[in-house]
């Protein structure tokens, strides 16, 4: 248990500061790196719950697939570069008192809802080999099959109005 | 938590053949494509250091490590250093994976001829996929010049439209292993090779691969005659090295993952007496698959830009699709009929699919042709 704290304790203190990196740097590719860090470190978390297939989703998701879509726009505009001034002057007070609203309702959730490790733990038939994929197969196909075939449905509507909004209108060139 | 020092130490050293055999394999590799494409070019090729050019090299391993650094004046010099290395991790990490056997009696006690067997190897192998697009892209933005920064995007394009193939066209082997471990999708191609099986999703994986390397004829990201030398423009001596070893390591390591989903892998004729075979199986296979890329190259002109994303989205990824279907609807009827006999549908089907977009392809280049002339 307690290599399991001392590498939960490193873990959080990475991600902690890559987060704190994301925020403050001046630079939005740096500021991308910093949130890739973040994931993966996440994923690691996920890995000492025990859950393979979800840190590697992570990774391949977020840390693969959506932030090298953020660096490609964050290349392609030239906007690597903040600009040294607010934009948005009303933005700064906001986000402190969303943040310090957040940080009551998790401390409090923390301390009324928080259970002895024991429970946490997932159970010992879903850490076994492949049975644990199979399980979230089963899961995810009979139990959440609605929510599931709802949040693609989502995605696809996403897809296609992407597509609608950069495509050119009939007869308009450029 | 693990206190045996000796698995610590059986780990250690399987890591460290691993990181040898791929960083020799490099060096070997390279002296072997410039061998076989002078041959299929009527030139000889290298031959001069040693007997038949076999110390070549290590003349150019020489030649790199004493050559200038340069780093342009307005590179981010940080991540100028990083990139190099982020590409070149990825490609070691990726043979954790791969088994090259079963295992051995070795000193007393049994060794697995494999690093981990972990329940999902599969997408292990995806996810460090999808992060070895970084190294590139971040060394075509931090040299910051422009030819470098084209190849950086085009790469990061190429990359994140093949991947997705990719993807998709493991999902039938998945599916025939019936698990996202490596060890045990090989031990489910005891009877048939899923190249047999599923001969379309081995042909989408293999181009998906040739473009998620960036070899040619999807060599994009370097296309010399208009971008110079892509991402790498701006590097020199050892980092440029780097990037050299990691494209061959990918090379080496993308052949390794290809015989193990689709060319069984370690298994061969008395794997069963002899477990030693099996990385002799795995080096064959694997030498095979090389020359069948370093082929490719020799054969294939590079794909125009725009038509390589088209080929990618509008014929790679429909027909991976169709085939997860395809292998589906046969795995189910076998089961359901319990008639193995069903299983032939897939590879018949897949090929029949897979056949369409070809002749398509073929009738519409022809059609151009002949319009243009």
């Amino acid at each position: 248990m307690t290599l399991d704290l001392i590498l939960f304790l490193v873990l959080s203190l990475i991600a902690i500061a890559s987060a704190l990196g994301m925020l403050l740097s001046r630079n939005a590719v740096y500021s991308a790196l910093y949130l890739v860090l973040n994931f993966v470190t996440v994923a690691v978390f996920y890995l000492l719950l025990s859950a393979p297939f979800i840190a590697m989703a992570q990774i391949t998701v977020y840390a693969g697939a959506i932030m090298v879509l953020f660096l490609f726009v964050i290349m392609l505009l030239g906007a690597d570069a903040l600009p040294k001034s607010e934009v948005l002057p009303w933005q700064r007070p906001l986000a402190v008192v969303l943040s310090v609203l957040l940080g009551i309702e998790a401390a409090y959730l923390l301390i009324t809802k928080a259970r002895p490790v024991g429970d946490i733990l997932p159970p010992a038939d879903a850490v076994n080999a492949t049975e644990n994929l199979q399980q979230l197969g089963i899961a995810l196909f009979r139990e959440y099959l609605l929510p599931f075939e709802v949040v693609s449905i989502l995605l696809l509507v996403a897809m296609v109005g992407a597509i609608v909004l950069t495509k050119k209108e009939k007869g308009v060139r450029n | 938590m693990i206190t045996d020092w000796t698995l610590w130490l059986e780990w250690f050293v399987k890591a460290l053949v691993w990181i040898f055999a791929l960083l020799g394999g490099f060096a070997y590799l390279t002296y072997y494509e410039r061998r076989a494409l002078a041959r299929m070019q009527t030139r000889v090729g290298p031959n001069r250091a040693g007997p038949f050019g076999l110390l070549q090299p290590i003349a150019d391993a020489i030649k790199l490590v004493f050559k200038e650094e340069l780093s342009p004046a307005k590179a981010y010099k940080f991540v100028f250093f990083l990139a190099p290395i982020l590409t070149l991790v990825p490609s070691i990490v990726i043979a954790a994976v791969i088994p090259l056997g079963r295992s051995i009696n070795l000193f007393g006690r049994e060794i697995n001829l494999y690093l981990t067997n972990i329940n999902v190897g599969v997408l292990y192998f995806m996810s460090i996929a999808a992060v070895a697009v970084y190294g590139i892209v971040l060394a075509g933005w931090s040299s910051n010049s422009k030819y470098a920064m084209l190849g950086g995007l085009r790469s990061t394009a190429q990359m994140i439209s093949y991947e997705l193939s990719l993807g998709i066209s493991l999902i039938p082997v998945i599916l025939l292993g019936n698990s996202m471990s490596m060890v045990e999708i090989v031990e489910k191609q005891s009877g048939v090779w899923f190249v047999f099986l599923q001969p379309v999703g081995a042909v989408i994986f293999w181009i998906a691969t040739l473009a998620e390397v960036n070899r040619a004829p999807f060599d994009m990201p370097e296309a010399e005659q208009e971008l110079t030398a892509g991402y790498h423009a701006e590097y020199s001596g050892m980092k440029f090295a780097l990037f050299f070893m990691a494209e061959y390591q990918k090379m080496i390591v993308i052949c390794a993952v290809m015989a193990v989903f689709f060319f069984g892998g370690y298994l061969g004729p008395g794997i069963d007496q002899y477990p030693l075979l099996g990385p002799v199986y795995m080096f064959i296979k694997i030498f095979i698959l090389l020359f069948a890329m370093i082929w490719v190259r020799a054969t294939w002109p590079r794909f125009r830009y725009d038509r390589l994303m088209s080929f990618g989205w509008k014929v790679l990824v429909p027909l991976s699709l169709a085939i997860v279907f395809i292998t589906a609807t046969g795995i189910l009827l076998a089961d359901e009929t319990n008639n193995q006999m069903w299983m032939w549908m897939i590879p018949v089907v897949s090929v029949i699919a897979g056949l369409i977009p070809v002749v398509t392809i073929y009738y519409t280049l022809r059609r151009l042709l002949y319009e243009r002339a």
